[in-house]
């Protein structure tokens, strides 16, 4: 329906457009004339179609954010008093099966008569609030299109106004990035805190026993399950050093044989590689992991007497690695590649060779460059979710052994909020609590690497 | 290599200092380490091809055989008091099919044993038969010859995925199916055809009726919303960071934040969703708006970065020249500025793009996970998209997921493959060095 409607909005705008450039050029005495006008004609048009657009858009989404809002408050009022003093859960079922008996759908229970009136109630003020929708928004534009074409004439400075309001959508558009930041920070911190009514923070930080499962099952909220982040947080810690210790040394080595040895055409032909490398969704990888890894893990320990879970930190980890490497390696080039020759060629006069260039002076030389790559690529470990969720485990054992199963932060996270739940049990909000510190986590190590690639990169320009 | 000179010549009497013969006794031994480096730096990198390698052999290996299904070719009586004109639609078909195989294998009796017989079939057979009906209602009290797809667990073992000399109790096929299927292939009645269900029907929980078409749906209209949102809105934060906005605190926080987001880990954005677009806003779960919007606010900062390099690359001298001429700041940077740094912004986009699809985690958070047989028709339809069906079917138990979920990734990399080297090609045939 809003497409509908959107669809006619654009047909009226191109028609303001139409009929406000004719306007000023009627005005003006032809388009032979149009240089006399203050802006070019089409500025005119444009000015005319703004107005005959934006206001209308702004009403339009201002409405669909009321609706559903306004419909189900009128709804209520409408109930008997029996249904409205039910507890706020209860009620929203109540809405919820309301809803679906107005669209003809199936409902939890029975309907009772009550419910079957306010349903049919509901969608006839939902078949009054479209009508009235259509003719509002399409008024508001009509209003809007005579007052532009009221407004435009020789001298009006239409483009001024015209560049003032894509001025404002410029600015706009650039902030958006600061309000996801503001939405997530909030959106993850007031569920967090509400979770911290729950379970107190101390117990969330230092506690060393998670199972959250139990706390559904439990009635006193919150009394039962155990919500000590500390076995998740060694488990995350545990694969993403299995993942580093095998990105950082082949991420590296790999960039610096291609920045340093390899013959161009090597160079021309790997770069691309490590590239599609780098672009394979991760879920391709938690299923490498799962399916291919992990089993393989598990047989070679068998043969060496070695018990390896299926799901063990060492198959996730060993294939975040690999994830990792091209991250690291293109991180690493491009610092490399930035140390000026001058370093090298003086090392190499020396009559150094070399792989002592590079160890001595090369490397030391980018190290601040490397560094933070290496931080960017531990939270890039840190966050990954899909291959996790896939190949780790779901219990949560506090143990540094890379053969055991362990769980992560974002696998909880996931396991925590997948599916239907009430969205006050401190289970769900567990999971925001998680996400807060994943969030945290990331922020910090992502601006400690930022600032340590900035400060390396005005050394050298 | 830059061998010194005086390596050649080893030794030349004791004429020589005393400094170049401690030199010349380390050489030896620092080529050496030369050579040691210089080969783990090749290894590391002939390591991380061979795992790409790897990868890639053994989910083409367990993936190609799903774009085969295993067939069973059944002399078929359509009964003309089963199916008439009347009732064309919701004739029992299933039921046609297994007088069918009952006729096939006569001395099957025993109602345990028929059950078994009929599963030989999947059972979406009748639907098989009923498109054949329909096709030529004439059919109606003949005895025709129709292929109709087979079982998942009969498919896997035609194909070779389950070893037919396991002990029983390791096989989900018993020892007598096993017989009727050596009695079928005989006959000549077993073979593999082009799996059309798998690009033309949504999920099921039967593997051989599973298809991608739904997700491949879902994946449409989430990117499409993503595409809608993201590229305008990137290319008007670029264009303002870059030409319009004043050094100051201000867009200082604003480089930072979006420097910062584009680090955030996916499922955080996933979180964001959830708590704003569908507990705030009550916008419909599962539905490919609130994906793509969350994959808009991810796909954003890099779209906002590959903008901001493309406007850098464009001279300055361009602007001077607009500008000289009366153009107002606006006019030069949309009719000069922006059109020489579009394709750089379109290269950027297409990548942009190539991640959104690919990206599973903060979709499984605003619940497009859910078990969707229907292809959703819009942007409110309840829909998954393909990330995050591979990860459904990985889940699954059946030996045939498997199959189908490698499939489902050889066709997703396909996607990805093509679009980035859309890019490519779109960064070579217009970037211009100034």
């Amino acid at each position: 329906m809003p497409g509908m409607i959107l669809l006619s909005l654009l047909v009226l705008s191109s028609a303001a457009y139409v009929l406000g450039h004719r306007r000023v050029l009627r005005m003006v005495g032809g388009p032979a004339h149009a240089r006399n006008l203050a802006s070019r004609p089409r500025y005119y048009g444009t000015y005319v179609a703004l107005w005959c657009a934006v206001p209308a858009l702004g009403l339009l989404l201002v409405w669909l954010f009321l609706e559903p809002i306004v419909l189900d408050q009128l709804v209520l009022r409408h109930l008997p008093d029996a249904y409205r003093d039910l507890p706020p859960e209860r009620l929203s079922l109540l809405m919820n099966d309301i809803k679906n008996l107005a669209k003809g759908g199936i409902v939890s229970a029975q309907a009772e008569p009550a419910v079957q009136e306010a349903a049919e109630h509901y969608r006839r003020l939902q078949g009054l609030a479209k009508t009235a929708l259509w003719v509002v928004v399409l008024s508001l534009s009509a209003l809007g299109l005579h007052t532009g074409y009221r407004k435009i004439h020789v001298s009006f400075r239409a483009r001024n106004q015209v560049e003032k309001v894509l001025h404002v959508f410029l600015v706009a558009a650039s902030t958006i990035a600061v309000f996801t930041t503001i939405g997530i920070v909030f959106s993850v911190l007031f569920e967090a805190l509400r979770f911290f009514r729950l379970v107190p923070w101390w117990e969330f930080l230092f506690g060393l026993k998670w199972s959250p499962q139990m706390a559904i099952r439990a009635d006193q909220v919150g009394a039962s399950g155990a919500f000590g982040m500390i076995p998740v947080f060694t488990g995350t810690l545990l694969i993403a050093a299995i993942a580093m210790g095998i990105a950082v040394p082949l991420g590296l080595l790999s960039a610096i044989y291609l920045s340093e040895y390899a013959p161009r055409g090597v160079r021309a032909a790997v770069k691309p590689i490590l590239e599609i490398l780098a672009g394979i969704p991760t879920v391709v990888y938690g299923f490498f992991a799962a399916l291919t890894v992990g089993p393989l893990l598990r047989r070679l320990g068998e043969s060496v007497g070695l018990s390896v879970a299926s799901e063990s930190a060492l198959a996730a980890g060993l294939v975040m690695g690999i994830m990792i490497v091209p991250f690291v390696s293109s991180l690493s080039d491009d610092v490399i590649n930035a140390v000026p020759n001058d370093l090298r060629d003086g090392s190499l006069a020396l009559g150094a060779t070399r792989s002592e260039t590079v160890k001595r002076v090369v490397l030391p030389a980018a190290l601040p460059g490397i560094v933070g790559g290496i931080l960017l690529g531990v939270s890039r470990a840190i966050g990954e979710t899909m291959i996790v969720v896939m190949a780790a485990g779901l219990s949560a054992n506090l143990t540094l052994n890379p053969l055991a199963a362990v769980t992560t932060v974002t696998v909880q996270i996931v396991t925590l909020l997948v599916g239907d739940q009430e969205f006050d049990s401190p289970k769900t909000l567990a999971a925001f609590a998680l996400g807060l510190v994943l969030f945290v986590l990331t922020l910090v190590l992502n601006i400690i690497a930022l600032v340590v690639v900035r400060k390396y990169r005005e050394q050298y320009e | 290599m830059n061998k010194p000179k005086s390596a050649a010549s080893p030794s030349e009497g004791p004429s020589r200092s005393r400094t170049v013969r401690i030199v010349q006794a380390g050489l030896e031994k620092r080529y050496r380490a030369e050579k040691r480096f210089r080969l783990l730096g090749l290894s590391a990198v002939v390591c991380a091809l061979a795992f790409l390698a790897f990868m890639f052999a053994d989910i083409i290996a367990k993936g190609h055989t799903a774009f085969q299904q295993t067939c069973v070719l059944l002399d078929l009586f359509v009964d003309p008091d089963v199916v008439h004109v009347g009732n064309l639609d919701q004739a029992d078909y299933q039921g046609l099919v297994k007088r069918s195989l009952e006729k096939h294998f006569p001395e099957v009796t025993g109602r345990q044993e028929k059950r078994e017989l009929y599963n030989l079939v999947s059972s979406g057979a009748g639907t098989a038969v009923r498109q054949k009906v329909l096709e030529d209602t004439s059919v109606i009290g003949k005895t025709i010859e129709v292929w109709v797809p087979a079982n998942d667990d009969v498919d896997m073992v035609v194909k070779g995925h389950v070893d037919r000399n396991l002990p029983e109790s390791e096989r989900r096929l018993g020892n007598r199916a096993l017989g009727w299927i050596e009695t079928l292939e005989s006959q000549g009645r077993i073979a593999k055809k082009w799996n059309k269900t798998f690009f033309t029907s949504g999920d099921s929980r039967e593997p051989e009726l599973a298809g991608i078409l739904g997700a491949t749906a879902g994946s449409f209209y989430t990117l499409l919303v993503t595409l809608a949102l993201s590229f305008p809105i990137g290319v008007a934060a670029a264009l303002y960071l870059e030409e319009f906005a004043p050094k100051n605190r201000w867009t200082d926080l604003i480089e930072v934040n979006i420097n910062n987001l584009a680090a955030v880990p996916s499922i955080v954005f996933g979180l964001l969703g959830l708590a704003v677009f569908l507990s705030f806003f009550g916008l419909p779960r599962s539905s490919p708006l609130v994906g793509g919007l969350v994959l808009t606010l991810m796909t954003l900062p890099t779209i906002i970065i590959a903008g901001r390099a493309s406007l850098q690359a464009v001279p300055p001298s361009i602007r001077d020249a607009a500008l000289s001429v009366g153009a107002s700041r606006m006019q030069a940077v949309f009719h000069h500025v922006l059109p020489l740094a579009l394709p750089g912004m379109l290269t950027g986009t297409i990548i942009g793009m190539a991640r959104a699809l690919g990206e599973t985690a903060p979709l499984l958070m605003v619940g497009m996970v859910a078990f969707i047989v229907d292809i959703p028709r819009g942007f409110m339809d309840p829909a998954t998209v393909l990330p995050v069906q591979i990860y459904l079917w990985a889940d699954s138990a059946e030996r045939a997921f498997v199959e189908k979920t490698s499939a489902a990734i050889l066709v997703l990399l396909a996607f990805l493959i093509t679009m980035n080297a859309a890019a490519v090609y779109l960064r070579n045939r217009f970037e211009r060095r100034w």
